[in-house]
C-alpha cells in the first residue's frame, strides 16, 4: 500500500495575539473618547453631564433598584419578541426554501413588511392590541421574524448543489438530505439572520418604549427628557448600548460554535 | 465476453435552457466491462460531465439507453460511487462522519459504521485524521477523505469526474498510484474523467476520446500495457505513443479548426 502524504496541510493559525491587541485598542479608544469628553465638560465647552456625574447616578439609579427595573423590562420584550419570531421564522423560511410553491406565496408579504420600518407598524399595534406589553412584544416579533425568515430561506435555496448530490448519489433519501444537509448547511445563514433579527429587536424596543410604556430603558429616558435630567438620560443610553453589545456578543459566540467547521477567510 | 457493466446505447441528451435547446450529446454509444477502467478524454464542454452524471442517475437523459448491471439507470444508487472534483465534503462532519455517512443510511449500527469508516480512511493514509473537519485538510487529503466515502458504501461502479484536477502534479501522480493499487485488490469498474493525457493513459485500459459540438464519441484507444503500471511504463517508449495518440484524436480537429 502506498502511504500518501502531503505537506500542504493548512497550518491553524492562531489570531488570539491580534484579538487581544485588537481588544486593547478598543478600550485605549474607549478610554480616550471618555478623556476627551470629560475634558470638554470641566472646561465648560458643554452643558453635557461629566462622566462623573453619569457614573454617579447609575449607582444612584442601581442601588435604588430603579436601573434594574428598567432594564428587566426592556431586556423582558426583547428576548420575548426574538424568541416567538425566530421560532416562527425558521420552519417558514426553509418552507420557503425548500418547496417553490410556499415561496411564491410567502414571500411577496415578507418583502411588503419588510420595507415597513416595524416603528410604523407601532400605531396600528396599540390601537388593536391595547397599550400594554402586547404591541411592544408584537413589533419586536415582527423585526426578528423577518430578518430571520429572509436569511433562513437564502441558506436553503443558496446550498451547493455538489452537497446535495453527493448525498443523493450515497443514498439519501428527500428526508435525509434535509436534515443532514440542508439544515447544517444553513445555519450560518439563519445565525447571520439572528444577529441582525437581534440587533433591530433592540433597536425597536427602545423606541417602542419612547411611545408608550410604564418601564423600561426608553421610557425612562423619555421620563428624564421632560425633567431635564441629562444624566439619566446618558445613563439609559449607555446601557442600551452595552446590552445590545453583549447580546450581539452572545450569538457571536454561538455562531462561532455552532460553526466552527466553516473555513473562514 | 460477458455483459457490460456500463452501457450507453445511442444516447442523446438535450438541455432546455428557457426557449432554447442545446444537445450536449449526441448519439453516444459505449460499452464498459466489468472490472474496467476507462479514462474520458475530450475538450472542455464536450459532454463528459453529463455522460457522467448520466451514468450516476444525477440527470435524466433524453433519448437512447444508459445501462448499468443491465439496468435501466433511474436515479442515483450506492452502487455507483461518485466523486467530484470539488471534493463535496460536507464541512461540518468529521472525516470520520463523512465516511459513515453512507453507511448510515445503508442502516448500519454505529460500531460496525465505525469500524468500516476507520478501515477505508487506513487504506488512503487518513486514519490520523478521522476527526479532524475537512476545512483542516489540504486539497489532496480532501479528495483521499472523498474517496474513502465512496468506496465505504462498497459501490460496484467508481464514476470520478476530474478527481485529480485541482491537485499539484505530485499529489496526484501518488493519487493515481493509489487508485491503481486499491483497483488491483478489488476490481470494480471505474469510469474517470480527466482533461491531462497522461493520466487518461496512465491507469487506463482504454481511453475514450469525444469530440464537441455536439458531444459525441471520436475514438476509443487501447492501452496495451501492462498491469501493474509503474514509472518504467509511464517513461516508456510504448507509452510515449499511446499519449501521442491520445493527444492527436482530442486536439487535432480542434488545430484544424483554429
Ligand atoms: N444544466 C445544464 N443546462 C444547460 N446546458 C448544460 C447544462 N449542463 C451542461 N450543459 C452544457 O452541456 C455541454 C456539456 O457540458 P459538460 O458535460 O459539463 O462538459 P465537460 O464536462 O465535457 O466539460 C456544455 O456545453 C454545457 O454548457
Ligand atoms: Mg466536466
Amino acid at each position: 500500500m502506498t502511504t500518501v502524504t502531503d505537506t500542504t496541510a493548512p497550518n491553524q493559525v492562531k489570531l488570539n495575539r491580534q484579538a487581544l491587541s485588537t481588544f486593547g485598542w478598543g478600550i485605549l479608544s474607549f478610554a480616550g473618547g471618555i478623556g476627551l469628553w470629560w475634558l470638554a465638560t470641566i472646561g465648560g465647552f458643554s452643558e453635557l453631564p461629566s462622566p462623573w456625574a453619569v457614573l454617579t447616578r447609575t449607582v444612584e439609579l442601581a442601588v435604588d433598584g430603579q436601573l434594574w427595573t428598567d432594564i428587566f423590562a426592556s431586556l423582558q420584550r426583547v428576548l420575548i419578541g426574538f424568541a416567538i419570531g425566530s421560532v416562527l421564522a425558521v420552519p417558514i423560511g426553509f418552507l420557503m426554501g425548500w418547496y417553490r410553491t410556499a415561496r411564491v406565496i410567502i414571500d411577496p408579504w415578507i418583502q411588503f413588511f419588510r420595507v415597513i420600518p416595524p416603528l410604523a407598524i407601532i400605531p396600528l399595534a396599540i390601537v388593536t392590541l391595547g397599550i400594554d406589553e402586547k404591541p411592544k412584544i408584537f413589533v419586536i416579533f415582527l423585526a426578528a421574524f423577518l430578518s430571520a425568515v429572509v436569511s433562513t430561506y437564502q441558506g436553503v435555496v443558496s446550498v451547493d448543489r455538489t452537497y446535495i448530490n453527493a448525498a443523493r448519489v450515497l443514498g439519501a433519501s428527500d428526508g435525509t438530505i434535509f436534515r443532514r444537509v440542508i439544515i447544517p448547511a444553513s445555519t450560518p445563514f439563519i445565525l447571520v439572520g439572528f444577529r441582525i433579527g437581534l440587533g433591530s429587536a433592540w433597536a425597536t424596543v427602545v423606541a417602542a418604549e419612547l411611545i408608550a410604556a410604564q418601564s423600561g430603558l426608553g421610557f425612562r429616558m423619555q421620563q428624564a427628557q421632560l425633567y431635564y435630567d441629562l444624566p439619566t438620560i446618558f445613563v439609559s443610553l449607555v446601557m442600551i448600548g452595552v446590552l445590545g453589545l453583549l447580546m450581539d456578543k452572545i450569538v457571536v459566540i454561538a455562531e462561532e460554535r455552532l460553526t466552527h467547521w466553516q473555513e473562514r477567510v | 465476453m460477458s455483459d457490460p457493466k456500463i452501457s450507453f446505447k445511442n444516447v442523446r441528451k438535450v438541455f432546455n435552457t428557457g426557449a432554447t435547446t442545446f444537445t450536449a450529446i449526441e448519439n453516444l454509444s459505449l460499452d464498459i466491462a466489468d472490472g474496467e477502467i476507462v479514462t474520458v478524454v475530450g475538450p472542455s464542454g464536450c459532454g463528459k460531465s453529463t455522460a457522467m452524471n448520466m451514468v450516476a442517475g444525477l440527470i435524466p437523459h433524453s433519448g437512447g439507453e444508459v445501462l448499468v448491471g443491465g439496468k435501466p439507470v433511474t436515479g442515483p444508487g450506492p452502487d455507483r460511487g461518485v466523486i467530484f472534483q470539488q471534493y463535496a465534503l460536507f464541512p461540518w462532519m468529521t472525516v470520520r462522519e463523512n465516511v459513515e455517512f453512507g453507511l448510515k443510511i445503508k442502516g448500519q449500527g454505529a460500531s460496525e459504521r465505525r469500524e468500516t469508516a476507520m478501515h477505508y480512511l487506513g487504506l488512503v493514509g487518513l486514519a490520523d485524521f478521522a476527526e479532524a473537519y475537512p476545512k483542516t485538510l489540504s486539497g489532496g487529503m480532501k479528495q483521499r477523505c472523498a474517496i474513502a466515502r465512496a468506496y465505504a458504501v462498497n459501490p460496484s461502479v467508481l464514476l470520478m469526474d476530474e478527481p485529480f484536477g485541482a491537485l499539484d502534479a505530485l499529489t496526484r501522480v501518488r493519487l493515481q498510484d493509489q487508485l491503481l493499487e486499491t483497483w488491483s485488490k478489488d476490481k470494480r469498474t471505474v469510469m474517470f474523467i480527466t482533461h491531462d493525457v497522461d493520466e487518461a493513459v496512465y491507469i487506463a485500459h482504454r481511453v475514450i476520446v469525444l469530440a464537441a459540438n455536439p458531444g459525441r464519441l471520436q475514438e476509443i484507444i487501447d492501452v496495451n500495457l501492462p498491469f501493474p503500471r509503474t514509472e518504467d511504463i509511464r517513461l516508456s517508449p510504448e507509452f510515449t505513443e499511446i499519449r501521442n495518440r491520445v493527444w492527436r484524436a482530442v486536439y487535432h480537429r480542434d488545430a484544424q479548426a483554429a
